[in-house]
């Protein structure tokens, strides 16, 4: 387990340091995990020594939202003057872009013949 | 001093009161979730930042010092978005499968979310900062807040409008997709991990296996692409 924590906080310090140095618009995590993606897939034991913690972490995720979203503590001006616009924007963006995403997937899906294996 | 004064003035200098207080508010958060047979209204994450509100309020205490206890759990965001790399490489057969389909809806699914997002707050008056904090609210929270941060938002407040993205898109999703006779859970699932993120991605498992697999898939995407995408559509609105 420590190993495997070592490993993942490695992963996300590989990843800053590459988003810092080289000025990239991608946050230092999400570049650790696409580099974590190549290494899974190229090592069997690294898979094997990382899937119980990641899960672990992964199950719990949405505590891990918790500081953050209290925050909203300190922007009750701002959510109460732009209420309506955001709540709006949220909706109606959430809505469409699933929409739009699903009949994307279904119409390209027929397109190219992509068949669901269920 | 009292002592209750004295004891309270060591606790509020330290930061074990609110990293406890964060841990048995969410676990609080969880069992109410798990009591109404996991409804996405009674989100866990929610009922947690309502009761801290409420209990920051009750004792008259700032943010940065619930901060400074509760940063040991915000710091995991970061670890928490490389492990979504364990999901996704699992799932790499499958994405291979539906490459073309995938990228096309990604690519639609999340211009979508950030654009519409901007215009309509853009055309309700907001100002550049609180347009840096929406853009990335379909993201992941880790992610989101990453970029909200390289943006110049408030990475509070996008922690914020990101949950209540999920929520939205979890309570709507079924009924609505339902309505429109689509049938494809693949399609189905990405759609809705693009948009809603890991609170969708779990109403997806709720509903059918693949679906949530595929939603899995789209969320880790959709955090890749965003951090490119939400600063190029956001200049569009400056």
């Amino acid at each position: 387990m420590v190993g495997a924590l070592a490993i993942i906080l490695l992963f996300q310090l590989a990843g800053e340091v590459i988003s810092r140095a080289g000025h990239l618009p991608l946050p230092g995590p999400v570049l650790g995990m696409v580099g974590l993606v190549v290494a899974l897939s190229v090592s069997t034991r690294l898979r094997e020594l990382i899937r119980p913690t990641a899960q672990g972490v992964l199950q719990n995720l949405s505590l891990l939202f918790v500081p953050a979203g209290v925050g909203v503590v300190a922007h009750m001006p701002t959510l109460a003057s732009y209420g309506v616009a955001l709540g709006v924007a949220l909706v109606v963006s959430t809505l469409l872009a699933i929409v739009v995403g699903a009949v994307t997937f279904t119409w390209v899906a027929r397109l190219v013949g992509s068949r669901a294996d269920d | 001093m009292t002592d209750a004064a004295l004891i309270w003035s060591y606790l509020a200098s330290k930061p074990l009161l609110w990293l406890c207080a964060t841990l048995f508010a969410y676990w609080a958060g969880d069992a109410i979730f798990r009591r109404s047979g996991r409804k996405p209204w009674a989100n866990p994450v929610m009922i947690a930042v309502i009761l801290l509100a409420v209990l920051l309020g009750l004792t008259g205490t700032e943010y940065q010092s619930y901060f400074e206890g509760a940063q040991f759990v915000h710091f995991m965001l970061g670890p928490a978005t490389v492990c979504l790399a364990v999901p996704l490489q699992a799932n790499l057969g499958a994405v291979r499968r539906a490459l073309v389909p995938i990228v096309v809806a990604l690519l639609a699914g999340s211009f979508t979310a950030v654009f519409s997002a901007l215009a309509i707050a853009w055309a309700f008056g907001a100002d550049t900062a609180l347009l840096a904090a929406l853009a990335p609210k379909s993201a992941t929270a880790p992610v989101a807040i990453g970029i909200s941060e390289s943006l110049g938002g408030a990475p509070t407040l996008t922690a914020v409008l990101v949950l209540l993205t999920g929520m939205i898109g979890a309570i709507f999703v079924t009924p609505m997709l339902n309505a429109l006779g689509l049938k494809d859970w693949r399609a189905r699932g990405f759609a809705t991990g693009v948009a809603a993120h890991g609170i969708g991605t779990a109403r997806a498992f709720q509903v059918h296996d693949t679906a949530g697999a595929f939603a899995s898939i789209g969320m880790g995407l959709n955090a890749v692409l965003t951090a490119f995408l939400a600063p190029l559509v956001l200049r569009l609105f400056l």
